[in-house]
This record gives structure tokens, sequence and C-alpha cells, in this order.
């Protein structure tokens, strides 16, 4: 990035521009890990994880909180402060989930599917992970990927793939996946399949 | 020219940026799949690109490089207009040439030079419904669109066969995406389909008055609608570029004078002026040149 | 030498140039100014105020000179400025019933509580041009008289609430109510979403209509039950207060039409409502309004639809007047690409049919 750009990212609206790029970057070609802008003040709360709420979450989106986001009233303020958005116990209601490093990934099925009217009315899952490059590895193919792309998530759990594909085949509707580690995003568009690779 | 402090970088609010990236980010997620999204009113009329507008809007930076194109001309008014209003709320660098833009956003046509990875185009859409001709209401084609019930489209496309002899749509030819949504793409002509199918570039589409935003991931699979025994063809002109002397291009055709005499020339300027520059040179431009 | 459309943005820097000198008009006049227009154009800004959704006299009269007195024009302006308004939130519904009333009828009743008040109408004028008005004649005050603004007229649809002769007021399901400026569009639409969208329709759009309904597409037997004009107080509750904070007054018409309705299994024959409301004073707006409101619920009455009125995908998809005059007005961009490609293809249709007419003509000839 250059020193023109970095110097604006002090300021909200560039960095949720570029954050933004970073998420529609990460979506519309999975399998590439892309820069996230943090702010290491963020506050009480994972910093990739804030940059990702500050961008894409309001008073207008409905927030599920994994729980040990959700039993920290330190994190339930500042997202209350920074976003204003609606807390909701039941996630399939919820427009936006985020989950912490330290909670699983909680099964697709939990979460707003959409409908076969209205797939876009599903949840959006952001969660924090170990890290983007060092977990089990992943083939993936799809919109977005020429051939075939390789990653490694760490902390998806043992029966990612099974459920993914299980996501997969919902189309169109199903759940969107972002992951987050060390001020880096991977996208998982409900689009994406995904093979286990044999190490 | 600086922007108006008066109004926020690339003119919407922050919240209205969010809601419009929300809507994107699940255009891309659902390839084809038409987003309803809450469009604003934008200082240029409905129907004049308010779609195209507000998606470039959402996801525009300083350091994008913009190019604005309507019918395939970067001079045409209306793309003037869009560019300088860019200019103006975002004070970013504009360009005319393909290969320099981060974002194109365009109407009507598809660049001749091809897209590459990491750029983006944006498509103004006047009628993003591909069904809404055969059937006027939304809540009918919604459901459609549910179903995955496009039997109705393939009659009409048949129809024309019947009639015709052919299929009798030359532009916003409908196309499916990734085998599951039949898409409108905007009225190009049809001419630009092939170009859409494993573009390296993400295809942004935004519809105002509509409100809706549908995308095309980059490698994606976009197949034009056809039959069997009458597979998908695009229009061919029997002769090049007057100017430049390019085939494979989309040609404008010019009234020289009122005998009737006329010109084929690129639609896409900046791709003919690019010729020309190096030194290709067309039958009208060679009689011009040696007219000197 | 055939040059492109080169020079657009000089083309377009002149004619604008060209628009602001015909805007102004002769020199030797004095520019008109915008406290004239809201004095004495006041039905138009009314109407620019309306239709653009936004309650500012003065803003509504500068979109009105800028626009060279083009309503839709000045409706489109103060559009495209409100929308990069902040929301700071939604104020409390406004109380019609505890209106400062300027203007109170009623066509169902010949005398009611609180009684008729005619107010600043056009009704009963002769519609003869007035040359005195061509100058700046002394023009009188008008008659006033006071209105206890403590007991305010009651609504007429109350009395008749009273005796349970009309239907309920409508209330909101739960505790969301539609924003049509912030959500996308999506039928069937709530009766909230509709009325948002009817407020701000175009006048003549919703009269052409309304007219349909009463030359027997989509017949709903109205009565004007009440129509009143006059300023209610627009409140905004405010979290860590406990009392709402008065922002200020507005001018606002409301219609109240009464229609007949049968009854059905869930519900006895009684009166149904229409409702309409518009900023600022507009009568035929309202009225309109509340035809079209009372239409569009044939469905939810279990009445027969079918009429254009009844039909909400069309009226509420065709209503705005910013977003038809954008779509027609359109047209008058390039279209020569696509152009090119249909001419293209009616060259080679008609190169067909040719063809296929000469061989039936050499067949006919061969024939004879």
């Amino acid at each position: 990035m250059t020193a023109f750009a970095t110097q604006h990212l002090a300021d909200p609206v560039f960095r949720a521009q570029a954050n933004f790029r970073a998420l529609m970057d990460a979506l519309s070609r999975p399998g590439t890990i892309q820069r996230l802008v943090v702010d290491e003040d963020a506050g009480d709360i994972d910093v990739d994880l804030a940059a990702i709420a500050l961008t894409l979450i309001d008073h207008e989106t409905s927030l599920w909180l994994s729980p040990s986001l959700a039993d920290d009233h330190k994190v339930r303020e500042w997202l209350a402060f920074a976003t204003g958005a609606p807390l909701v116990d039941a996630p399939e209601r919820a427009a936006f989930a985020l989950v912490a490093e330290a909670d699983p990934l909680p099964d697709h099925r939990a979460f707003g599917q959409g409908t076969q009217e209205y797939p876009d009315r599903s949840t959006t899952i952001v969660k924090a992970c170990g890290g983007l490059t060092h977990g089990p590895r992943l083939a993936c193919s799809g919109p977005g990927i020429k051939a075939s792309a390789t990653v490694a998530p760490a902390g998806l759990g043992p029966n990612f793939v099974e459920r993914w594909a299980e996501n997969r085949a919902l189309f169109p509707r199903g759940v969107d996946l972002i992951l987050c580690a060390g001020g880096a995003v991977m996208g998982m568009p409900r689009t994406l399949t995904i093979k286990r690779l044999e190490v | 020219m600086t922007g108006e402090p008066f109004y926020n970088f690339a003119y919407l609010d922050e919240q209205t940026k969010r809601m419009i990236r929300r809507a994107i980010l699940k255009a891309i997620a659902i390839p084809g799949y038409q987003v309803p999204f809450a469009s604003r009113e934008m200082p240029m009329p409905y129907g004049w690109g308010t779609g195209g507008v507000q998606v470039t809007a959402a996801i525009i930076g300083r350091d994008d490089v913009l190019k604005v194109i309507d019918q395939g001309a970067d001079d045409t008014t209306n793309a003037v207009s869009i560019r300088a209003f860019f200019q103006k709320v975002t004070n970013v660098a504009v360009t005319t040439d393909t290969g320099a833009a981060t974002i194109i956003q365009t109407r009507h046509r598809i660049p001749e030079h091809p897209l590459i990875d990491g750029q983006i185009i944006v498509y103004q859409v006047p009628i993003p419904e591909p069904l809404r001709f055969l059937e006027p209401r939304e809540t009918e084609t919604r459901t459609m669109h549910a179903l995955e019930e496009y039997g109705l489209m393939h009659v009409k496309l048949y129809e024309d066969i019947a009639r015709h002899g052919e299929i009798a749509t030359t532009y916003a030819y409908p196309v499916k995406v990734e085998g599951r949504y039949v898409m409108d793409p905007s009225p190009t002509p049809k001419f630009d389909n092939p170009k859409m199918h494993m573009s390296p570039a993400l295809q942004l589409f935004g519809a105002g008055r509509e409100r809706r935003i549908y995308a095309i991931p980059p490698y994606s699979d976009v197949v034009s609608l056809d039959f069997d025994d009458h597979p998908f063809t695009v229009q061919r002109f029997d002769k090049p570029c007057a100017l430049c002397g390019g085939d494979d291009v989309y040609l404008d055709e010019v009234i020289m004078d009122d005998r009737g005499t006329r010109m084929f020339v690129c639609s896409d300027t900046a791709h003919c002026d690019g010729r020309r520059s190096e030194g290709h040179v067309g039958k009208q431009a060679a009689v011009e040149e040696a007219r000197r | 030498m055939y040059v492109a459309v080169k020079g657009g943005e000089k083309a377009i820097a002149n004619a604008h140039r060209l628009l602001a000198d015909r805007r102004r008009g002769n020199r030797d006049l004095p520019a008109i100014g915008l406290d004239q227009i809201v004095e004495q154009l006041a039905l138009g800004v009314d109407r620019v105020m309306a239709e653009g959704s936004l309650y500012d006299r003065e803003l509504a009269a500068l979109a009105l000179r800028q626009a060279r007195g083009d309503m839709i024009e000045a409706i489109f302006l103060l559009r495209a400025y409100r929308t990069t308004l902040s929301r700071f939130g939604y104020s409390r519904p406004i109380e019609t019933g505890e209106m400062r009333i300027e203007r109170r009828i009623s066509a169902t009743f010949k005398d009611l509580p609180g009684g008729q008040l005619l107010g600043p109408t056009f009704d009963y004028t002769h519609r003869l041009l007035d040359p005195s008005l061509a100058g700046d004649e002394a023009i009188p005050e008008g008659e006033r008289i006071s209105v206890d603004d403590a007991s305010p007229p009651p609504r007429v649809s109350a009395l008749l609430a009273e005796e349970g002769l009309v239907e309920e007021d409508g209330s909101v399901e739960g505790d969301h109510i539609a924003d049509i400026t912030r959500e996308p569009q999506d039928y069937p639409m709530g009766r909230d979403g509709r009325l948002q969208s009817l407020a701000r329709g175009d006048e003549g759009f919703l009269l052409a209509l309304a007219y349909s309904t009463q030359r027997g597409f989509g017949r709903s037997h109205p009565f004007a039950g009440e129509i009143r004009i006059g300023e209610v107080e627009v409140e905004l509750d405010v979290p860590e207060l406990d009392f709402a904070v008065p922002l200020g007054r507005v001018r606002v018409t409301e219609c109240q039409m009464i229609n007949q309705f049968k009854g059905s299994a869930k519900a006895p024959p009684q009166f149904t409502r229409g409702y309409g409301l518009v900023f600022g004073q507009s009568e035929r707006k309202a009225m309109a309004m509340a035809l079209c409101d009372r239409s569009l619920r044939a469905g939810e009455l279990g009445e027969e639809t079918g009429a254009p009125a009844q039909d909400e995908e069309f009226v509420l998809s065709h209503c705005d007047n910013v977003q038809a005059t954008g779509f027609v007005e359109h047209l008058k961009l390039p279209h020569y690409v696509d152009f090119q490609a249909e001419l293209d293809l009616v060259r080679r249709m008609r190169a067909v049919h040719e063809a296929e007419n000469e061989t039936a003509e050499d067949q006919r000839e061969a024939a004879e």
C-alpha cells in the first residue's frame, strides 16, 4: 500500500473503505488472503473482529455473539458503542455472527439460511482463527477461483469439510463465512466447494 | 477540483455505504441473484446510472483509477458527467486507458481490451430482471427465480426462432450464471456476452431505480441461453473499423452525408485511439491522411 | 473529418451556462426572492415539500427557482439533498387530532362539534381571471376567528367510532415501522410502507387513479368524512429524557375518506377508511391519496380486485415521479450501441424477407 494511502487510513472513512475492499476481494477471490487495516487500540475485542465489525455492522444489522464474546460485558459495551447493532440471542435471526477464536465454529444450521425467494437474508459468520495458513490443508474450487486453490485456516473443527458440504448443497441458501487472524482475512462464500487434502 | 466539504468522500454517507457494501457481499456470494438494496436518490436522475454510481461510490478509494464509458466511449456526455461527479466528490485519478483503470463504470459496453485480475467493472442497469418483459410482476418473477423456473424465457427465445428463423434479441441477451440464476447482462450488445464468461475481473451490476445489486465473481461460468439446434452466435461485422482497421470489435455506424454514405468505426474509442497511436490505419483514416 | 462526440465536457459546461442565463431571464427585471416564492407561490412550495419529502419552505423555494418553476425538477432537487441528511431518529407520530386548525370540513355531517371551517380555499371562487392581480393592489387582512387550542375539534371518524360504525384506526404490527427511504421495496407491502409511498407519490398520477375508481374501475363508495388543514407539533423521544422534545410545527393536510363496506365473514357491515396525509396545503393530493389507499385495501377487505387502482405493484412502483421522470427521460441518452445491433438484425431479416418474396414470385411466374 502506498504511503499516501496509509496516511489516510487513520480516518474512519478510508479505513472502512480499505477494509471493505479487503472483504470484497476475500469473498470474490476465495483462497486469497487479504490484509486488514486494524486499530491496535480498538478496545477489549479482537482487533480483526473489531475492524470487520466497524466495516459492516451498524444499527440496521442484528448481531449474534459467540459465548465468550457474549459473556464479556466490555465486548458488548464496545460493540454497542461502536456499531449500535441490536444483539440477538437467536442465531437464526442474526445478519452477522461474531465468533471468538476461543469458541468453536457453531453448526451452520443454527444460523439464518435465507429463503429460496430471498437467499440473501442469511447470516454472515465472522470467525477469528488461530491462523490462516497452518491449519489442515483444504482444496477449494468455485466462482472466483480459476482452477483450484489451497487454503489452511486453523481452528474450524474436525467436521468442517462435511458440514460445509451440507451448506454448499443448500445453495442458493446458506451461510457465508469470513475468517480472520493476525490482521488478515479470508472469505468462504456459500458457492465454495471444499475438499480435504491428504497430508 | 477538490471534494466539497459539504458532502462525504464519494458523496454517500457512511451508513449508506455500509448498506450497499453488505448488498455487494451478498451479491458476490450468490452469483446472478438480484439483491434488493435501499437505493438512495442521487444527484443525477434515475435511469441515468444511479445504480452504477452508488456501487462505484461504495467501493471506490483514494488509490483507485476510474474509467467511465457510455456506449463504449469515454467522451459521451453522460460518461463525462459521471466522471466529473466522481472527480468532484473523490478527487481520484481518472483514465480512458482500460488497462490502467482499477474501476470501470460502464453503460451498454464491455471494453474490447480484455479485463484483468484485480479490475472491477461496474455496470449501470436499467431493468435488472431478465424475466420482466415476460412477466411484469415482481412477486411472480421472484417465485420463478426461487423455483429455477425459466421455461418462459426459453419459450420466448424459441418463438423468436419460429418466427424469424433466429433469436431476435440483440442486446440485454439473457445469460445463466454458474448454472443457476438467469441474469440480465444490462443492455450491452450480445457481442459482449462472451467477455463475461470466466472474466478475471469482478463484475458488479447496480440498478438504482429498481433497487437491485448483483454480481459475477471473477472466473465464473456465464452462458448465454440458446438451443442445441440454434447455438448462441454474436454479430459479426463484414468490414474492419474505418479509423484503426480493427477486426473483431464492435462497430458504430456513422452517417457521413445526406446521400447515405456510411462509415463503421470502433464503439470503444479508447481501444481505437490506442490502435491508431500504435500505427494501425483504417481505410477512412488513410484517405484523410492522403488528402492532407 | 469525422470527429466522434469529442468535447462533451465543453458542450456540457456551455449548456449549463446557457441554462443559468435563461433561468435569470431579462436582467432589467429584479430577481425573484425566495421569500417571495414562499409567500406568494406557497402551494407550489407545498407540493415540492410534499413530494420531495422534506419540510423546509426555503429550500423548496430555492429548488423551485433553480428548476425554473418545473415542479418535478424541483422535487428531484429536494430529494437528492434530503437523502444526504443524517438520520437522528424517528419522531413520534404526529397527532392530527390536536391540530391547530385553519380549515376543516366534513361532507358527511351538516354541522358537527367544532363546526365547518372553510379557511383559505379556492372552493366557491369563480374561476375568472382577476386583472387586479396583475398589479399590486392593497389586499385587506383576512378575517380570523380565535380557536380554542385547549379543546380542538374532534375528528369525524372518532364521532362515528363511538357507535362502532367505522372500523378501528389501523395499528402497526410489532414495533417496526417501515421506512421506504431506508429499505428496499418488497411486495406485498404493509400499509405503513404503502401510505409512505402514496404520500410522496405524484399528485397527477394519484389524482388520475383516484378518478378512475370514481368512474367504476374499482369503485369504493367514498364520502369525504373530514378534511383538515393546519399545524401540528413534531416531537422526538430522546433516550435519556422522560418527555418528548418538541422540534417544531409543520403544516399538513389530512383527509379521512369514509367508505361503504358490506361486511364479510370476519367483520360486520361498517364504514371503512381511506387515509391521506400530505405536507402543506394540498387537498387534491390528500383526497386522491385517501381514495388510492382505500382502493389498495380491496384485497385485505375481501372485495373484488382487478382495477388498476387496486393493483399494489402497479400503483406503488409507478407513483414516484422522480423515478418515472428519470427513466422516461433517460431515453434521451445515447443508445446507438443497442440501436446498431437492432439495425443489423432488421437489415438481415429484411434481406431474408425479400429473398423469400422473390422466390415466391419466381414460382408464381413459373406456374403461370
